[in-house]
């Protein structure tokens, strides 16, 4: 296991911890993905709180009130700057 | 507003009187806007396609003060970027139609993602309404929301309203009714891109300004092609002269991260909006959906609880619904066919015999499926409208990554337990094309309720006590195929590619009652239609077969290409009745059951079941049941799988595939199980 990410440090959603929370910096997936997660509310600088982040499979997040499923895969393409 | 947008401008009230207006009522999914548009349509809706798209069209009308209203329900889409086709009928309708009121659906639970929609709305006409629904579960989450505070900073009107209890519906017709006569002109505030980007956009605005096309508003189409959107970029290249072309690829090429400053530039306004208009809830409240969720959702549990709900659907759908399905069979249509013997005692012997065995037999039994499509149906309407469904294919996602596919591959394939062709129909959730086709192609694979009817039927004549576990395995086996031949067509065809799971995971609410209704009563229209045609027509096709050329079963057509098959049936140990029995399935998988009570001509002392007992081996009844519920799908499937797929190759590759699974998979169950019966 890998430590988890300390404060204000840069790390892929995935990494993040049920319950923590973060802010999206970075979005490096293919040009499609990026517009749905946009339209979905999943911009840089947008807040976001990790709901559930099991060990495998789909993450649920909390983004601009709207609970979202992501793809562990999509998880590790947004960077986010981690808070609190 | 920019300077290059032509104003439309509003002839006066008294010429439109009578005349009537088209709305198009526009919104994301999840907001309710199904249920608006059912609650102010009513039954007065036609269902039909986008012309050219795999994409269903509403439409209905209205009668408000004198005037009739015609309202256009555009498919629900996050955005109006070209991300998919529902994207692009939705933006194409309100730039080529130019509708006299765009209402826009937004929910008030989840204001700054609902107004994404609006933010691009508004830079496309100022006739806009925002539809505030849903006041009901923002009040319940803890949410304040003043409507007169956000209209104002819209700039459009705000009607606030919670659509499944019919509030404030009154209100937003009165709105259109006054936006459509010109009594209510609004100047809408529309975003800004980001400040970083707003130079580039006006060069591109100068560079488009002469040479933008009829309909396309100019601010429009450079914003568009600042998002990288890829049918505008396409339009402009078309219409622009090279010069003017080169110059602005160039400044595309060097902006092509714009995308995300155009987002933030409407989250920003809708960021604005929103803290003006919305009292947060209390910091540390857990609403109702964080504690549903932590069990619903959860890796573990959360399959343990899609299971037990399954359970449930199944065990209801067949406790109530068997009942009733055979009631029907033995009261309603026995009766029916008894009535029209009466009448017909005095026709010819053949004329009596294909109205009472071909026409009523055959469509009197397909129609006692009835209850229980409408049982399952309901069932799902209603996990469908809680919100229950996205926590399903949130569970399901890992064991669909199996195939390639995501969660929401699962919702589709859910459907098919009552009928694949609402299944086919349903892929049109998934976004990618490729999850999408291949989940078109495993659909079939799923066994309908017509086809466990065979089983239900020819099990407990074989295996006696021991029915439900055979039908429980070929349950079993079916979904195991399913997944097996997900895994071979991912692997080869479409070489382990793999699509963004990326869904939101709506509020739960109490069901609609109206809105699952109408839900049900589509499905149910559909497989009438499909009962009073196909099968009909076929029903008496297969009588015709049966009786021709001679009047004996025996010498008959249908006996001859029977015996045709007989090779590759015999395989699995099928004599030529049970070949034809299975060709007819091709029709309607029921028909199964009508073709072998033809055949076999149960006695007036013994019914089918005990002829059939008594004539068949068990390895070839096992063989047979395995066959026909991995078969071909019945016509009406296939002809869905033609429409959207929009290729031949595909569904002819399905059916053979399908063919040559199901062959197998009889060859080998015949062959292992005389081995160990021998």
């Amino acid at each position: 296991m890998v430590a988890p990410p300390t404060l204000d440090q840069i790390c892929p959603l995935s990494t993040l911890s049920t319950n923590a929370r973060g802010i999206v910096v970075e979005i490096t997936a293919g040009k499609d993905a990026v517009r749905r997660l946009a339209s979905l509310g999943l911009t840089p600088g947008a807040e976001i709180t990790v709901i559930q982040n099991p060990r495998y499979g789909p993450l649920i997040v909390l983004v601009r009130n709207v609970r979202l499923a992501l793809g562990r895969g999509e998880a590790q393409k947004i960077q986010v700057r981690r808070c609190e | 507003m920019s300077h290059c947008a032509t104003d439309t401008q509003n002839t006066p009230a008294s010429l439109h009187v009578k005349s009537e207006f088209t709305v198009a009522l526009a919104g994301q999914p999840n907001v309710g806007k199904s249920t608006l548009f059912n609650l102010i349509t009513g039954l007065n809706q036609h269902v039909g396609n986008w012309p050219g798209k795999t994409v269903e069209r509403k439409e209905g009308t209205y009668s408000f003060d004198g005037i009739t209203y015609r309202l256009v329900d555009l498919p629900g889409t996050y955005s109006l970027t070209a991300n998919s086709p529902e994207e692009m009928i939705a933006r194409e309708f309100i730039i080529r139609e130019q509708p006299a009121v765009i209402v826009v659906v937004v929910d008030a639970a989840v204001l700054e993602r609902s107004l994404y929609l609006v933010a691009e709305l508004v830079a496309l006409s100022s006739r806009v309404i925002v539809a505030l629904n849903m006041m009901d579960v923002a009040q319940q989450e803890g949410y304040l929301i003043e409507p007169h505070v956000l209209q104002a900073a819209l700039g459009v009107p705000v009607v606030p309203m919670t659509a499944t209890r019919n509030l404030g519906v009154r209100e937003l017709l009165q709105t259109i009714h006054q936006v459509a006569r010109g009594e209510i002109q609004s100047t809408p505030h529309v975003p800004e891109i980001r400040e970083d980007h707003q130079s580039v956009l006006e060069k591109i605005r100068t560079l488009i300004a002469e040479w933008t096309p009829a309909p396309y508003p100019c601010h429009w189409v450079a914003l568009k092609l600042l998002e990288g959107d890829q049918e505008i970029t396409r339009l402009m290249q078309a219409t622009l002269p090279p010069q003017q072309w080169h110059a602005l690829h160039e400044i595309l090429c060097a902006h092509d991260d714009a995308l995300l400053a155009v987002a933030s530039g409407r989250y920003e306004w809708i960021g604005r909006m929103v803290r003006a208009a919305v009292t947060r809830p209390r910091a540390g409240q857990i609403s109702l959906t964080a504690r549903l969720d932590a069990w619903a959702a959860h890796p573990i549990w959360g399959l343990g609880i899609l299971t037990g709900i399954l359970g449930i659907v199944f065990w209801l759908t067949f406790t109530i619904g068997t009942p009733l399905q055979d009631w029907l069979h033995d009261v309603v249509v026995a009766r029916v066919a008894e009535m029209a013997s009466l009448v017909l005692a005095a026709a010819p012997v053949w004329l009596s015999s294909l109205v009472v065995n071909g026409m009523i037999g055959g469509v009197g039994s397909v129609l006692t499926f009835l209850p229980i499509l409408i049982i399952f149906y309901t069932a799902l309407g209603i996990l469908e409208d809680m919100g229950y469904m996205a926590r399903a294919a949130y569970v399901m996602d890992s064991l669909m990554h199996l195939m390639g596919l995501h969660g929401k591959s699962f919702l589709p394939l859910f459907l098919g337990f009552g009928c694949n062709v609402p299944a086919v129909l349903g892929t049109r959730v998934i976004e990618s094309p490729r999850a999408r086709l291949l989940t078109i192609l495993v659909a079939p694979l799923i066994p309908c309720t017509a086809r466990m009817a065979v089983v239900a039927f020819l099990a407990p004549a074989f295996f006696g006590s021991a029915a439900t576990w055979v039908s429980w395995g070929l349950v079993l086996l079916s979904l195991g195929v399913l997944v097996l031949v997900g895994i071979v067509i991912n692997k080869t065809i479409f070489r382990g590619q793999r699509s963004a799971f990326i869904m939101e995971m709506p509020l739960y609410h109490l069901p609609n009652w109206r809105t699952i209704g109408l839900l049900v009563w589509g499905r149910v229209v559909a497989f009438f239609k499909k009962a009073g045609t196909v099968i009909l027509f076929i029903s008496m096709v297969i009588w015709g077969l049966s009786v021709l050329p001679t009047g004996e079963l025996n010498t008959s057509w249908l006996a001859g290409l029977g015996r045709w098959f007989e090779p590759i049936g015999s395989w699995m140990g099928f004599d030529w009745r049970l070949t034809v029995a299975l060709l007819t399935s091709f029709v309607a998988k029921e028909n199964a059951i009508a073709t072998l009570g033809v055949l076999f001509k149960a006695s007036e002392t013994e019914g089918l079941a005990e002829t059939l007992a008594a004539t068949i081996p068990v390895s070839t009844a096992l063989a047979f049941l395995v066959v026909q519920i991995l078969f071909i799908p019945c016509v009406a499937t296939v002809a869905t799988i033609r429409q959207e797929t929009g290729s031949w190759r595909w569904t002819l590759f399905s059916m053979a595939m399908l063919l040559g699974v199901s062959l197998i998979a009889g060859m080998i169950t015949f062959q292992v199980s005389q081995w160990v019966g021998g």
